[in-house]
């Protein structure tokens, strides 16, 4: 397949570009910006390339309308144009703002979405549609879902940035929060790792990396192994806690106003709230309406966007409250984005290989 | 009292009250969606035992059971909870609405010249020229930018402008807020008028009744005193009315307790004609699959419409969704839809039930149907099996006896069209095989749903002019000054102050410099 070299190409774009918006950071020199941007744009270029190549690949396999041969189907074309929306919603902010510091904090969000994909060994196969999925209402509700969770990913970055930047105290709530969430990310991430090194030979569907999550560490059938799992995230988690300084200097040293990351943190939620509610509960719910009769049947995923929603919703307001201001709320803009990634990535991969409906 | 009950309006018309109700739907919800909801003991043993070890499953079980988890969002509490939350919304939209209108409603005034200067967005400028000459200048550049300005002279020679755009946008928070109320009640009207059901329809039956998806099948005695509702309708042939009598009921009487026990009946029939199901090249994945429904009164058809995936039927107002299919466990009562083609070209559609013979025409071969396969694969001997529970590849066995009383057999198989032909130039073509398939349909009733939709486009409309539009304010003065006019610029917006301070510079620079 065509498309899957410019998706590797562009893979490997904003890893570098990542590296290089850091050392962007670092040095402040022109020319380094200059060439953290290029590889920024190189990459969109051809991610953007490879999603159309793909949608004319699926087009000519599936035999059905142009529309309905969006590359929007499965699990890993999401991921991808997630990704995509991250990037250009970045880059539209970088050009009018002319501020190149988000890079740092945007580039890696978007690697590691792509990373994940490698790791968690997902199909990447073109695969037809289910008839239940042949719907236009399907198209728009995960297009504008996506577009949302960017707008939240991008909440969620600076939220964590704000929380990063005006916590010191090692005892202090927030930091502790915000601590303790980095390093079960960066735990999580490498359990994952595991799992890919360990499986990666058979590894093909959605279903197998249900069945192989985490079998190399949390689940591993040797108790050894689970222990020894538990207490190296404990430890991640700790190294954090005790060394998070380190990461406020970074980013102070970049003169990143607490009040603008505040600012940027509401922004990206008041764009992505309206946005989530058509695209994401109502949209859905016209397409399950018509697929199945029934807008609302309170199944894992409707419920979880619901949470989302409501979390959402719960930051909007407490706003208004007094005392709710500054990290109160971001940890609540933070955890916002923890309930988006859990209704995407963990009703299919977690909650369905528990329940039965999962392995049917 | 009148305190009492004003502390009662201010707690429910609070946000903190909201703050709490997200917090809690949304806490509980999460352990909604561990806990499968309606499902058997064990699945939900299974799964407790997978979080809190076997030895805690079943307390667990037992603790969450009593707290009502096993079917939460119909618990007591979660609709209690739900509740609260619309006279929450209910009440907070009656409290507010009276500033909201006045707002809406009041028109702009001058204000006094230090009072812009601590506004939001203020800036003040002398360009040369005397005010009177600007003032033309001055309306025309707010015109540019979207105001129309009224004016007013101030005592002592200074001319204000002043001028708002979308006053209404705030009603836009108000309107997000009705509308989930709105849906709330759509959803109620679904519940109390609508019903959801299913029926299994095999190929050529009718129904009468459907099942309701909502019956608690885990109460031995609601479920036997079904049996025996539904063993009368069976034993009177599926006549409603002939089973109220055999129990010694009125119709109507039969009908409701039928509704009791998870039954719902219709007052028409639905006839399944045909089920097709197409697939993606010759994979088992399934690319559509489709129902030829006929809807009858009193055994007259009328209507008659395919259904198919996302492409529901309509009739009075009950919905019915194509939404699964399955083969017959009693393949016997099936019948080969064939095209049978002579040497010669002649062709003729023959409709045969498995251990008849026919004969093709132009030739003296006899054939008979000697097997029916739903899903044929061949073993690694050459046996033929069946590989799957649905109809993925069928096709038919015939034995052929030749003139000379020759015999031979072969497997006919619908999706590979080579297999079609036989030695003599003749051929057996296999479209159908009818009678073995049962289509599944979901069956719903709900006239909520288009209030709920109308919920939804509000809701829509008010979240965008929630987020995205703002009630703008601006005032511009024009005061004689030493050097001409001086300029003072004001305004205020709650929302984009950025995206407007940008539409005031464009104003702005028309005002500056030059006459
Ligand atoms: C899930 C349901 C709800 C949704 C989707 C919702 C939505 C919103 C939105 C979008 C805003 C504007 C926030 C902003 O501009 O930053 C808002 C404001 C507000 N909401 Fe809600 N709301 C909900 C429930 C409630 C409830 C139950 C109350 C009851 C007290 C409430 C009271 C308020 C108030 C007082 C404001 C402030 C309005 C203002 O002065 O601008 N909301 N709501």
């Amino acid at each position: 397949m065509e498309s899957s070299r410019f998706f590797g190409l562009s893979e490997m774009a904003y890893i570098l570009a990542m590296v290089v918006y850091v050392i962007h950071i670092a040095f402040r020199k022109k020319a380094v910006g200059v060439t953290a941007t290029g590889l920024a744009v190189f990459g969109f270029a051809s991610q953007t390339l490879a999603i159309l190549l793909r949608w004319r690949e699926f087009y000519l396999l599936s035999g059905m309308g142009i529309l309905r041969s969006i590359p929007l189907t499965n699990l890993f074309e999401s991921i991808i144009f997630f990704v995509w929306c991250l990037m250009l919603g970045y880059l539209i902010m970088e050009f009018r703002y002319k501020n190149r510091s988000f890079g740092a904090f945007v580039t890696p969000v978007a690697a590691v979405a792509l990373l994940f994909i490698n790791l968690s060994g997902m199909s990447t196969q073109i695969e037809p549609l289910v008839p239940a999925l042949q719907s236009n209402w399907l198209l728009a509700h995960v297009t504008l879902s996506f577009i949302s969770y960017s707008a939240f990913a991008l909440s969620f970055s600076t939220g964590l940035m704000y929380l990063i930047v005006t916590t010191e105290d090692r005892r202090e709530g927030a930091y502790i929060f915000w601590t303790v969430m980095l390093g079960i990310f960066a735990a999580v991430l490498m359990a994952m790792g595991l799992d890919y090194i360990r499986f990666s030979s058979a590894m093909k569907s959605e279903t197998f990396v249900r069945d192989f999550l985490f079998k190399s560490s949390y689940e591993s059938g040797s108790s050894a192994v689970r222990v020894i799992s538990y207490a190296a995230t404990a430890a991640l988690v700790f190294l954090v806690w005790r060394f998070g300084y380190i990461l406020k200097k970074v980013i102070t040293g970049f003169n990143m106003q607490a009040a603008t990351l505040d600012e940027i943190t509401y922004k990206s939620v008041a764009v992505g709230f309206p946005i989530f509610t058509l695209g994401g509960l109502i949209f859905g719910a016209i397409w399950a309406n018509q697929a199945w009769g029934v807008y609302w049947s309170w199944d894992p995923k409707e419920t979880w966007s619901l949470i989302t929603w409501f979390i959402y919703a719960f930051y909007l307001h407490a706003r208004f409250l007094r005392g709710w201001k500054g990290r109160k709320i971001a940890m609540v803009a933070t955890m916002g984005f923890v309930a988006v990634i859990f209704t995407y990535l963990g009703v299919n991969l977690l909650l369905s290989g528990l329940h039965s409906y999962g392995s049917r | 009292m009148k305190s009492f009950l004003d502390k009662v309006w201010s707690f429910l018309s609070s946000i903190k009250l909201a703050i709490v109700i997200f917090a809690l739907v949304a806490l509980t919800s999460i352990v909604g969606t561990v806990i499968e909801q309606q499902a058997s003991y064990s699945e939900n043993i299974r799964v407790l035992s997978s979080l809190v070890g076997q030895g805690l499953a079943p307390t667990a079980y037992k603790v969450l059971y009593a707290l009502g988890f096993m079917n939460m969002y119909r618990s007591w509490w979660f609709l209690t909870l739900l509740s609260l939350f619309a006279v929450n919304l209910l009440v907070c939209s009656i409290d507010r609405f009276p500033a909201i209108w006045r707002i809406m409603r009041a028109p702009v005034k001058p204000i006094a010249h230090d009072q812009m200067k601590r506004m939001p967005i203020k800036e003040e400028f002398v360009s040369p020229g005397s005010p009177d000459s600007w003032l033309e200048k001055s309306v025309s550049a707010m015109k540019s930018i979207g105001f129309t300005a009224r004016t007013e002279k101030e005592a002592g020679g200074p001319v204000q402008l002043f001028a708002q755009k979308h006053a209404w946008s705030r009603s836009g928070v108000y309107v997000a807020h009705i509308s989930i109320l709105v849906i709330l009640i759509g959803a109620l009207v679904g519940v109390f008028f609508g019903f959801r059901g299913y029926v299994d329809l095999p190929e050529g039956y009718t129904a009468n009744i459907v099942y309701s998806n909502d019956m608690d099948m885990s109460d031995p005695g609601q479920v036997a005193r079904r049996e025996s509702l539904l063993g009368a309708l069976y034993s009177e042939g599926g006549d409603l009315q002939k089973a109220a009598q055999s129990l010694n009921e009125s119709l109507p009487g039969y009908e409701k307790d039928l509704r009791s026990v998870g039954v719902i009946p219709l007052d028409f029939q639905v006839l399944c004609q045909q089920f097709q199901v197409q697939f993606y090249g010759q994979t088992d994945m399934p690319k559509a699959y489709r129902s030829l429904i006929t809807v009858l009164e009193n055994g007259k058809p009328v209507v008659t419409k395919w259904i198919e995936v996302n492409h529901p039927l309509k009739y009075k107002g009950v919905m019915f969704y194509q939404s699964s299919f399955r083969l017959r466990h009693d393949l016997s009562n099936g019948v080969a839809i064939m095209d049978v083609r002579s040497p010669s070209g002649q062709t003729e559609t023959l409709k045969m039930k498995v251990g008849q013979s026919f004969s093709i025409p132009g030739t003296k071969e006899t054939v008979r149907l000697a097997k029916f396969n739903p899903a044929l694969a061949f073993d690694d001997q050459g046996h033929a099996e069946t590989y799957s529970q649905l109809m993925t590849n069928p096709a038919v066995k015939v034995d052929i006896t030749g003139p000379d009383g020759a015999q031979s057999s072969k497997w006919i198989v619908q999706r590979y069209p080579e297999t079609w032909s036989l030695p003599d130039g003749s051929s057996i073509g296999l479209t159908d095989f009818w009678g073995v398939q049962a289509t599944g349909l979901q069956v719903r009733k709900d006239p909520g749903v288009w209030i709920v939709y109308l919920g939804c486009i509000l809701l829509a409309l008010g979240l965008y002019v929630a987020f995205f539009m703002s009630h703008k304010k601006i005032w511009v003065r024009l005061a004689p000054d030493k050097k001409g006019t001086l300029f003072t610029v004001a305004a205020t917006c709650p929302k984009n102050r950025h995206a407007f301070e940008r539409e005031i510079e464009k104003m702005v620079t028309h005002l500056k410099g030059g006459n």
